[in-house]
């Protein structure tokens, strides 16, 4: 218990800029005090983050840093020890039709039998009623989605053919489906090729500009700065956040990461010269 | 000839379609969930349930031996958690665990009780009675518009179809739920799928069908209809509509094809006695699924080289 305390005290200190009291409806996505455990280690451990609309936030953290863990907590989709979670001020349970979350590739079997198309329409799902199944509408609907991530000629194949950039516009699309206020993205970008990057990021700035919210789980700390307004970096614990030129220095990236940060790093870092 | 089939070999065809249909339906989700394996651990756990049912009335009427059975799939999924969460094992050596030691203690309940004066042995576990299912009240098709003669019927017809009934109709209500949380459960959750409870009511709609299908042709049938159509099935499309439906047309192709090879197919090679067409029509299947990895329009996708 001493310890929670002390852990309380270290992230007021760092971050400054804690907020506490009545849930504040501007923001996407409000966590405080989140805890989660798998088995008896701790995967998130006490964390605070705010994500706000128009923004586009990246998640930031070695491996074992809890940064999928984080989202899928906030989700529900794993149990938290503790801790609140609010979109938009409601709970997940009230927010659900506002919220997309794209999880990582490689999570799911690609030889599952379904088309491009049919794994699109399932971003419609909460759009469709008891034994209402997808037509012509929902159909149109998911090429348009497909359209934006430059699929649409894809939409009859079979998943399992798609390479691993296409697989990933794919679950972008699923997700533009939904028309969400938020968008929780994990990995987008992992092992894509250039031009499925170059998509993906033209989508996300584009939801950004529309007012909704952005927060992606990244690995790539060389493009943070090009590619994000704001930044969390976590290790199980708050590290810092807040806008990219404030907290991503050399120094919160060396404390984040302890001394595996060498051969991590593909460009030089910015010095939070600000 | 019309007379004789309806009375001899009509029902014993139409229970032996009807518990295929019902076992492949689910065993489709089942595969792509890589729970296959749930199907058979249940269909062995029956025989246990059968026979603490039979020691605790006495009869081996019907629905003793269902709530029996149903207890005892219940009991094995349960126990299947458990063991995985405390045991920190996967869900196969759970599964196999858990089956292997229920299906033995039905064995041993058998062999220590005096079930001489009923029909409850293991060959009756492990093949059922397809044959003896028939229909003497039929003298022909027209029976089948006749009342008291349908009265007559082999009552696993219609428990079969009740069940198959329920199979297809969950299927339905939740097709949405269950392909979304098959694909991909975290994605389910987020939706607000309650991902969890449609695998667990997956589970118990297949312990439904494995415990009336066993009832009816043994838990041989069973495992391989939960199993070899879909696995078939897969092979011939990328669709999971068409999937199921190719399984259903496995599932029934493998129960007429079997149980009429069963019948006739000793004789045409000079044996004395036909064969167990509950075997026969297992036997059919894993034919089929053989077929299906030879010849099947999509069999080139195992193995085949994926983009990671």
């Amino acid at each position: 218990m001493k310890n929670v305390v002390r852990n309380r005290f270290e992230i007021v200190s760092e971050a400054g800029q804690l907020t506490r009291g009545e849930p504040d409806t501007s923001k996407a996505l409000a966590i405080e005090g989140l805890t989660v455990a798998y088995g008896e280690k701790a995967a998130v451990f006490s964390l605070d983050a705010d994500f706000a609309a128009g923004r586009m936030s990246a998640i930031v953290g070695p491996n074992g840093a809890g940064k999928s863990t984080l989202l899928k907590a906030a989700l529900a989709i794993v149990p938290a020890l503790s801790g609140t979670v609010r979109f938009f001020g409601l709970s997940i349970d009230q927010a659900r039709g506002r919220v997309a979350y794209v999880p990582q590739r490689a999570s799911v079997d690609w030889d599952f039998p379904a088309r491009v198309v049919d794994v699109v329409m399932m971003g419609l799902y909460r759009t469709l009623g008891w034994f209402r199944f997808a037509g012509a509408n929902e159909r149109s609907r998911a090429m348009t989605c497909l359209q934006r991530v430059g699929m649409e000629d894809f939409a009859e194949r079979q998943i399992g053919q798609l390479s691993g950039g296409q697989q990933q516009r794919v679950f972008l699309a699923r997700a533009l489906a939904q028309d969400a206020d938020l968008y929780l993205l994990d990995e987008p970008l992992a092992g894509v090729d250039a031009a499925t990057e170059r998509t993906v990021m033209e989508v996300l700035k584009g939801l950004k500009s529309e007012g909704r919210a952005v927060v992606c789980v990244h690995h790539d700390l060389a493009t943070v700065p090009a590619y994000f307004d704001d930044v969390l970096l976590i290790n199980v614990r708050r590290i810092a956040a807040g806008p990219v030129g404030v907290v991503f220095t050399e120094a919160n990236l060396q404390k984040a990461y302890g001394g595996r940060l060498a051969g991590t790093v593909a460009a030089p870092l910015p010095v939070g010269g600000h | 000839m019309g007379q004789e089939f309806v009375q001899l070999s009509l029902t014993p065809m139409l229970i032996g379609i009807l518990a295929a249909v019902a076992c492949a339906l689910p065993g489709n989700f089942l595969l792509l969930r890589r729970q296959a394996l749930i199907g058979d651990a249940i269909s062995h756990v029956v025989l246990p349930g059968i026979v603490v049912a039979f020691l605790f009335t006495g009869t081996v009427s019907a629905w003793p031996m269902m709530i029996g059975a149903s207890l005892a799939a219940i009991f094995a999924v349960v126990l299947i958690e458990a063991i995985k969460r405390v045991g920190r094992v996967d869900a196969g050596a759970a599964m196999g665990v858990v089956f292997t030691a229920m299906f033995a203690d039905g064995v041993l309940l058998l062999e220590l009780s005096d079930t001489s004066s009923v029909h409850l042995d293991v060959e009756h576990a492990l093949y059922g009675n397809l044959e003896s299912l028939i229909w003497l009240a039929a003298d022909g098709w027209g029976s089948l518009a006749d009342w008291t003669a349908l009265s007559e019927m082999p009552p696993q017809v219609g428990r079969l179809a009740l069940v198959l009934a329920l199979v297809s109709g969950f299927l339905f209500a939740f097709w949405k739920e269950l392909t979304i949380s098959t694909f991909d459960e975290g994605f389910a959750l987020s939706l607000g799928i309650r991902a969890r409870l449609i695998g667990f009511l997956l589970v118990v709609t297949t312990a439904v069908a494995a415990v009336a299908a066993f009832d009816a042709v043994g838990s041989i049938i069973v495992i391989a209809m939960f199993i070899c159509p879909p696995a078939s099935a897969r092979l011939m499309t990328n669709g999971l509509g068409h999937q199921v439906a190719w399984s259903t047309l496995f599932a029934g192709a493998s129960a007429i094809l079997g149980y009429v090879l069963a019948g006739y197919a000793p004789l045409w090679l000079g044996a004395e006695n036909s064969v167990s067409a509950a075997g026969m029509i297992a036997t059919v299947s894993g034919f089929i699924l053989g077929f299906a990895c030879v010849l099947g329009p999509k069999r080139k996708r195992i193995g085949a080289a994926r983009e990671v």
